[in-house]
């Protein structure tokens, strides 16, 4: 299992996820011991510089792919997976800018974060609604623009104004943006690259933790 | 797929440059300081003028000269491997040599290498993936100097895997470098089959074979262990001032040189190799960085593949003082030109000063000069067909390659994926890592190279045999013992 998500390989992924299934063996186990090993082999290996982003992200696909298909079983079973936060993802209004926004998506899925990707040119009201409707922990905005940039104030403020803002930490990313940018607006997290973000969002995460004891 | 190419010199110039070398053969001769050397072409046709220790040697003994030497050949490594190909367009580097001087990391004074420096370089240039062969780089300042040639490659020999470009200083040294070599190969005709080593031998500008290199010269091809010419007119002051007037000097020497060389042994390996330069006109140094410099090796070594012969040159160096941005520049500008000329065996990297000072720090940035070097000259590849038509397709307007396993399958193929003395991070990473420049990056992958460095597995006899030849020649030129490595 740990192979297949080395390699990338989206369909031996699926394959050995429905093969046990068939064995019956624990989807839980199936993830933790298995695919999630492969994932964090490719994250160890990536930070030795022995592996790349294109490595990462379809270890990421395979990894989707694994937990698409154990899913339902888990769900029949009345499991449910640990996960270390929700993650509500997307580029802002006005912006088109795809690429870092779903490397940061892909590396916090593969990290064990439950991520809503939203898309690019997200509207404001968008971001707040998912928000609201998954009890998001987080919610992560790209702009790639200095001129999409003030976008980023405009979500938080409209996450302010739902009411939503005690319970979700912002992370902030893009090329123009800066950690002082990000202190600016009031942004909680900020990092430069996808594997940064990973470990903010941990960090933003680490309260809640110790919150829930 | 078009191989990325550069010439200098029209079909008819290159012609006229051999013609004139030719006639200079005849008029005015070449002087050669060994008589031996002298004896051997008058005996197959050359009018030889004792007294003035000149020949003059006739066209149709250099043409044959040039007819028996071979288009190409291996060097083997030391593990037995054919790892370096001299002929055709295939592009190699090598260090630069042989430098007298050593820079510390962070100084701007450099000092005399010493048997610690050439230890942790010889680990340092085995280790670099990008270099494909090693070179006796330094002058060991605390051994005599009658034995710091051979000096060099006893440690080579028992820290290198890679094959040696090498020179000896004397006629006798060169022969226990062979005796060396010989240990490692097992026998004079084991090793004249697979050679491990090229013997750099330099003609003296304008015109003129000391006796040593002659020897030399002679014993490169008595043993068949290749030569390499290193003829080196410098403009305006050895040579002439006009590039093409230097690169006709240097055809005529290596055409002398080849033709002495193949007098001996028909058929036996030899390279059209330089080391010549423009002058600079201010301060009477030899740069080795100057554009006219790579110009004039890229246009001799043109020569040198009409004649059919392997190329070698002195390129991607720099007569900067530190590892600082001239030193980038002019080592970036020399290796790309050099690799564009489809030069064999480009020696350069780690050389600073006018080819007189070596730096860890240096060879390990020009190890991703080189990298992208090679890139270069590998070209454009047609990797599929249609060429992009599906791949294209199949991603649509969602726009993210990155997950697909086309790019998987590509990316390392397509890029020269640089190590981390190359700076792409972004700039807070940047920032947080140290703000580190290049020297100091370089700085670090050299001292992990060098830890991480695996000792050879030489039998301990061998290691016995290679420091009882070594230690002969210490005690001979007055020291005692060994310096501690």
């Amino acid at each position: 299992m740990a192979h297949s998500i080395i390699d990338g390989d989206v369909e031996v992924a699926g394959q050995l996820a429905r093969q046990a299934i068939e064995q019956d063996v624990d989807p839980l186990e199936a993830i933790n011991q298995g695919f999630v090993v492969g994932v964090n082999y490719v994250g160890e290996q990536y930070t030795l510089g022995e592996m790349f982003l294109p490595d990462l992200v379809l270890a990421g696909e395979a990894m989707k792919a694994a937990v698409a298909v154990l899913e339902p079983e888990m769900a029949r079973r009345g499991a449910e997976r640990q996960m270390l936060g929700k993650v509500v993802l997307g580029t802002v209004a006005g912006d088109i800018h795809e690429i870092g926004k779903t490397l940061v998506g892909t590396m916090l899925a593969s990290s064990g974060f439950q991520v809503y990707d939203l898309g690019v040119d997200v509207p404001i009201g968008t971001f707040v609604e998912k928000a609201r409707q998954v009890n998001a922990d987080i919610v992560g905005l790209s702009a790639l623009l200095t001129t999409t940039m003030a976008r980023q104030r405009d979500v938080i403020e409209a996450l302010e104004e739902a009411g939503l803002r005690p319970g979700v930490k912002v992370m902030v990313g893009g090329a123009p943006v800066t950690g002082s940018w990000a202190g600016e607006i009031g942004a909680d997290g900020y990092s430069e690259d996808a594997i940064g973000a990973v470990a903010v969002a941990k960090r933003l995460m680490g309260g809640y933790k110790e919150a829930l004891g | 797929m078009i191989r990325p190419t550069l010439q200098f010199l029209s079909p008819d110039t290159v012609d006229r440059v051999l013609e004139e070398a030719i006639e200079l053969l005849q008029d005015p001769g070449v002087r050669v300081h060994s008589p031996r050397a002298l004896n051997l072409l008058g005996d197959h046709g050359a009018q030889v003028d004792q007294e003035a220790k000149v020949a003059h040697i006739p066209a149709d003994l250099v043409q044959r000269a040039v007819e028996t030497a071979p288009k190409s050949f291996y060097l083997y490594n030391f593990e037995g491997q054919p790892v370096v190909h001299y002929g055709g367009d295939d592009v190699q580097f090598d260090p630069g040599s042989t430098a007298i001087e050593f820079l510390d990391y962070g100084a701007t004074t450099s000092r005399a290498p010493i048997t610690y420096d050439f230890v942790r370089y010889v680990k340092l240039a085995d280790s670099l993936p990008a270099l494909d062969a090693v070179s006796t780089a330094m002058v060991c300042a605390d051994v005599p100097q009658e034995m710091a040639d051979l000096y060099r490659l006893y440690l080579v020999l028992l820290y290198a895997r890679k094959p040696v470009v090498t020179g000896a200083f004397a006629v006798e040294t060169w022969r226990v470098m062979k005796d060396l070599l010989v240990v490692i190969a097992g026998s004079e005709q084991a090793l004249g089959k697979k050679p491990t080593a090229v013997f750099d031998v330099c003609p003296s500008p304008p015109l003129l074979w000391s006796e040593i290199t002659c020897e030399n010269l002679m014993d490169c091809a008595r043993y068949r262990l290749p030569a390499e010419l290193v003829s080196m007119p410098l403009t305006g002051a050895t040579g002439p001032a006009t590039l093409l007037g230097a690169i006709v000097q240097h055809a005529a020497e290596s055409l002398s040189g080849v033709t002495i060389h193949q007098l001996v042994n028909p058929g036996a390996p030899i390279v059209w190799g330089g080391s010549p330069s423009a002058f600079d006109m201010r301060t009477g140094t030899p740069p080795m960085g100057a554009i006219e410099t790579v110009m004039i090796d890229c246009a001799y070594a043109q020569v040198g593949k009409v004649l059919g012969l392997p190329t070698h040159a002195y390129m991607g160096m720099s007569d900067a003082k530190i590892v600082d941005a001239q030193c980038g520049f002019e080592s970036g500008i020399g290796a790309t030109l050099g690799a564009l000329a489809g030069i064999n065996m480009i020696s350069g990297p780690g050389m600073l000063d006018f080819e007189s000072c070596f730096s860890l720090e240096k060879l390990v940035m020009d190890a991703e000069i080189v990298g992208m070097a090679k890139r270069l000259v590998a070209g454009i590849a047609e990797r599929e067909t249609p060429l992009a038509l599906d791949i294209i397709r199949q991603v649509g307007h969602a726009g993210n390659f990155m997950a697909t396993r086309h790019t998987r399958q590509w990316f390392r193929q397509e890029l020269f994926i640089p190590s981390a003395v190359v700076d792409r991070d972004f700039r807070r990473n940047w920032e947080v890592k140290g703000s580190k420049d290049t020297a100091q990056r370089a700085h670090e992958r050299a001292e992990a190279l060098i830890a991480a460095y695996q000792p050879k597995d030489l039998p301990a006899e061998v290691v016995a045999e290679l420091e009882t030849i070594t230690l002969q020649s210490a005690q001979a030129a007055g020291m005692n013992r060994l310096p501690p490595r």
